[in-house]
């Protein structure tokens, strides 16, 4: 493994697409989700997956933008000495959760997992994620027909987004 | 060939609480190998939850989900002694499932 030069030069766009990205503020307009999108039925959100940007890996899961809540705790360490294996979890008091999603916005690919929450299951879930640097970690959770956000920085001492 | 998934259920009070660690690479396609070119990307793509025959949970997931993944979530109305399985299918189509008994 070569410590650098990994990434492509789209690199350059995640890093320009991450700075632009401004989840607070945003609210809640936007408009509604239609069928087609991946939260709305159960297929594997392909171009989601593949997404260099946030905002548009939000937008093709949900098809809506999201709105921060402190009702969302996002567990992440501070400094993670190792970026391939950083422990990350969601807990949440709110109600009528139907997915979960992890999102690292300075990968090569922004999102990082997607968790269907089915009726009787809790929101609560912890993973285990590769970051390649350090960045910010989004969780989104989508709830009655909603969806919310936190978001918390952590800063990776040695990249690693292959293991 | 043992299975790759080693999961443990544990029902308290009402509450199941599932622990999952997988055997894969989950190669990203980023990363280059002992020859210098990339590693193919390898990863697991879904992996399914279900409780007596229920879907309870589904992960969808990328590149950046860890090397040997695990996972922790939690759920009602499981029983003891009730079937979970456990299921994934990775981009290369390989697949491995296995059933656990609820403690």
């Amino acid at each position: 493994m070569t410590p650098h030069n990994r990434f492509p030069a789209t690199r350059r766009l995640i890093l320009k697409g991450a700075g632009s990205l401004a989840l607070a503020g945003l609210g809640v307009i936007s408009f509604r989700p239609a069928t087609a999108f991946a939260a709305a039925n159960d297929k594997y959100p392909e171009d989601a997956f593949k997404q260099k940007d946030a905002r548009e890996a939000i937008k093709l899961l949900y098809g809506r933008t999201a709105e921060p809540s402190d009702k969302v705790k996002l567990d992440a360490p501070e400094i993670a000495e190792n970026g391939a294996v950083v422990p990350i979890a969601v807990t949440t008091t709110l109600t009528e959760v139907t997915s979960v999603s992890f999102l690292v916005p300075e990968n090569p690919n922004v999102l990082a997992a997607y968790y269907r929450i089915l009726p009787g299951t809790m929101p609560n879930v912890a993973n285990r994620l590769k970051m390649a640097k350090t960045s910010n970690v989004i969780v989104l959770v989508e709830a009655g027909g909603k969806l919310y956000s936190a978001t918390k920085e952590v800063k990776v001492t040695v990249g690693g987004c292959g293991g | 060939m043992a299975s790759t998934i080693r999961v443990r259920a544990i029902l308290n009070g009402e509450i199941t609480e599932v622990q999952t660690l997988i055997q894969h690479p989950m190669d990203s396609g980023f990363i280059k190998g002992e020859n210098g070119e990339l590693t193919p990307a390898h990863f697991i793509r879904e992996l399914t939850f279900e409780h007596d025959g229920r879907k309870v949970f589904v992960a969808d997931w990328g590149t950046a989900v860890s090397k040997d993944p695990y996972v922790k979530f939690s759920f009602k109305g499981g029983n003891k002694g009730g079937d979970l399985k456990v299921s994934w299918i990775d981009n290369k189509g390989e697949t491995d499932a296995t059933i656990v008994k609820i403690q």
